[in-house]
């Protein structure tokens, strides 16, 4: 019984942030739309309150351009004319994903640039070890014998 | 005794980007904008809703578009600014009152001084958003062609000024 009681307890707490982290609050006539709205509205960052999207933010600006969405959606526009309208108005910033082209690359591309980068000082780091393996390989038995008496040699 | 300098340049090379990533300001975005035909629009007047305003009536002439509304606290502070240039007659301002109570918008302008040549009422704010605007005050010079030539986001600071009369000088032909 006081396991149950925990339980619930532990459950009722759980859900409590996420009744907090509920979504802006959409008129919703169009269950369909209403979604299609919020997808889009998850790639443009709300300029007001930088970090959020404007799917996630209550500020007037984000309200007004989750209406405008909407409309152009109702008016049967693209995602992609939807988005590029919304770059060409506020600039690339507010697409929380980039778009690739040419002066994205870097930030694109640099990623895997750096991994090439690690793999060829990994390549050059291995072949000098290589190199210092065979000199070891070249030593006389003499200095081998002196090698081991040294290392067995009590301190 | 080379190899031990490889990890300093790298940190001090994370070090200057981070400085200079700093001092950046993330509020001020760069409008895609500039150098674009200014968008269209046409709206009812602030004074005379049965009149109309459009960038189309103001092509031939170098003017100033200023976003402004009677609850953005900002605007007050650049505002003797505006006042003083239109009393100048340095360049045509028009208002756009964004998202605003029109008899609000008037009232304001009656209070602190009426800098615009027309004033254009963006009730529902989609003239701003087509412009671009997220933050109100924000200012657009438009040149002769129509196309936007400059943006100050935020308030006009008297630091502003001497590029933006350069500006117009320019764009004027003078």
């Amino acid at each position: 019984m006081v396991n149950k009681h925990l339980f619930l307890v532990l459950l009722l707490s759980l859900s409590l942030p996420v009744a907090h982290a509920g979504e802006a609050k959409t008129t919703a006539e169009d269950p369909v739309l209403e979604k299609h709205v919020m997808a889009l509205s998850h790639k443009l960052r709300c300029l007001v309150c930088q970090n959020q999207t404007i799917a996630d933010s209550n500020a007037e600006l984000a309200i007004d351009l989750r209406n405008q969405v909407r409309e152009k959606l109702k008016q049967g526009e693209s995602d992609e004319a939807i988005l590029s309208y919304m770059s060409s108005r506020y600039g690339d910033f507010v697409l929380f994903q980039p778009m690739v082209k040419s002066t994205t690359w870097l930030l694109w591309f640099a990623p895997l640039l750096l991994v090439l980068l690690g793999i060829c000082v990994l390549a050059v780091m291995l072949r000098q070890r290589r190199k210092l393996m065979k000199k070891v390989q070249n030593i006389s038995d003499e200095e081998h014998a002196r090698a081991v008496s040294l290392l067995s040699e009590k301190i | 005794m080379k190899r031990a300098f490889i990890p300093l340049a790298i940190f001090v090379a994370l070090v200057v980007f981070l400085w200079i990533g700093l001092s950046l300001n993330p509020r001020e975005v760069p409008s895609p904008l500039i150098g674009k035909p200014a968008p269209m629009f046409r709206l009812p007047q602030l004074h005379d809703a049965t009149k109309t305003i459009s960038p189309e009536d103001l092509l031939g002439k170098v003017w100033l578009l200023n976003v402004w509304a009677s609850w953005c606290e900002t605007c007050l502070q650049e505002h003797p600014l505006l006042v003083a240039m239109s009393e100048r007659n340095i360049v045509p301002i028009y208002g756009l009152n964004y998202k605003d109570k029109r008899e609000n918008g008037i009232a304001w302008l009656n209070n602190n001084g009426n800098p615009y040549a027309l004033a254009a009422y963006d009730q529902a704010g989609n003239v701003g958003i087509d412009w671009g605007v997220y933050g109100v005050p924000e200012s657009f010079l438009v040149d002769k062609a129509g196309i936007i030539r400059h943006k100050i986001i935020g308030a006009i600071k008297p630091s502003d000024m001497q590029q933006l009369l350069a500006l117009i000088k320019e764009l004027n032909g003078e």
